[in-house]
């Protein structure tokens, strides 16, 4: 434990400077080149430069370079190489939008390399009633765990800073509860995603100056994934993350297929006051954003605590349930 | 609302241990013989139905409960 002090400290330190530092030269590049993308939810007609993708992945890679200099496992391998292919699948959408289908099936095939350096462990461990092997079927589960943290992570990236702001609050979460169950070396390898989340923040957060785009969002999904497999925490990822799964759920239960949010109609309108409330479109699809702004107008800000509260709340009860991992009925 | 959204979220919770112990006491113990090599490929196929089919009711309990819990802000 005492040796992963080192390791830990330097590609922290990485993951944080690396996206610190990068982020606002790529935002005069973005700017600079035209690749910005109106605000839609400010009044005035606000550019932001995107994708951010480029900084978040090159502090993921950087750290965990670092990492890996120290340990030279196939888990920090397979974090780089998934986390990496999900970047390049974002981009290519940053770029050209693609079809509903692209994302997910793309990024089954970002899985394989999980597979194929034997990372995983196929017992799927549950709190209180122990493991289950299941060696099919895990198979399955990793090639289903990159598109669903990915695009759960992209789809909850509607309002300015959210994305990041809940990663950080997931991903600090699954890095205590892999404290918590013992698996100090992929708890260590988590660590960067909080860093690399909270240092985009700061450009992120409300005003935001960039958004991550599909490139950076699909990176940080495709990681928090690639994690839970690799650290066999795949139940208490899944808790820590509910808030952006609800999410993903009640948009996939209402509009009833997979789609490209960029084509469905907008949840929620911007009153006069600047505050954002739930459309009346009865065809409009039922997101996060507009149960929570359904019995009362909210500002952005306001509507981004109140995710940042439900992301507290789930970590806690992800953390309850890593100590519930060590009891046994 | 806010409280409907943090209830909906232990609920959520609840459902994943529960899930978690009928996957454990159900899919753990079963196994399969009689088609010697297939064994294990067959037994892991009935074992993947089994969890498909749990999935399955997970998500229409939650849509019973989404509109249970949100039945008077959703106006669809």
């Amino acid at each position: 434990m005492i040796e992963l002090i080192l390791p830990a400290v330097a590609s922290c330190i990485v993951a944080f400077f690396v996206v610190f530092l990068m982020t606002p030269p790529l935002i005069k590049f973005l700017e600079k080149r035209n690749l910005t993308v109106k605000d839609v939810n400010k009044k005035e007609d606000v550019m932001v430069a995107r994708p951010g993708g480029l900084s978040i992945i090159t502090g993921i890679i950087a750290s965990e370079i670092v990492l890996y200099a120290f340990l030279q496992s196939n888990e920090i391998l397979a974090i780089i190489i998934t986390t990496s292919a999900a970047f390049v699948i974002g981009y290519v959408d940053d770029r050209k939008v693609m079809g509903g289908w692209f994302k997910p099936v793309a990024l089954a095939i970002a899985a394989t390399p999980i597979i194929a350096l034997g990372a995983y462990n196929s017992d799927l461990a549950f709190p209180l009633f122990g493991t289950v092997q299941i060696p099919v079927l895990y198979i399955a589960l990793i090639v289903f765990m990159i598109p669903i943290t990915g695009n759960t992570i992209n789809s909850i990236d509607v309002l300015n800073g959210v994305a990041s702001g809940f990663m950080v609050i997931a991903s600090f979460s699954l890095s205590i509860c892999l404290f918590i169950v013992q698996n100090y070396e992929i708890a260590i390898a988590s660590l960067p995603l909080v860093f690399v989340s909270l240092a985009f923040y700061k450009y992120h957060k409300i005003p935001s100056k960039i958004f991550p785009g599909d490139s950076g969002a699909l990176t940080f999904g495709a990681m928090y994934g690639t994690i839970a497999i690799v650290g066999g925490v795949e139940i208490l990822a899944a808790i820590a993350l509910l808030p952006a799964v609800i999410n993903s759920f009640l948009f996939l239960s209402s509009v009833k297929k997979i789609t490209e949010h960029r084509q469905i109609k907008n949840p929620t309108l911007m009153t006069p006051e600047l505050k954002l409330k739930s459309t009346d479109d009865v065809s409009a699809p039922i997101t996060l954003v507009r149960l929570i702004v359904a019995s009362k107008a909210l500002s952005e800000k306001q509507v981004g605590f109140v995710i940042f509260k439900l992301a507290i709340f789930s970590g806690i009860l992800a953390i309850i349930t890593a100590f519930m991992m060590g009891v046994s009925l | 609302m806010k409280f409907g959204l943090f209830g909906f979220l232990f609920v959520m919770w609840i459902l994943i241990l529960v899930g978690g112990g009928i996957t454990v006491m159900i899919l753990g113990p079963f196994s399969i013989s009689g088609f010697g090599e297939l064994d294990w490929f067959i037994g892991s196929v009935i074992k993947a139905i089994v969890a498909i089919i749990l999935v399955v009711i997970w998500i229409l309990i939650l849509s019973k409960l989404k509109n249970l819990i949100f039945r008077k802000e959703i106006k669809s």
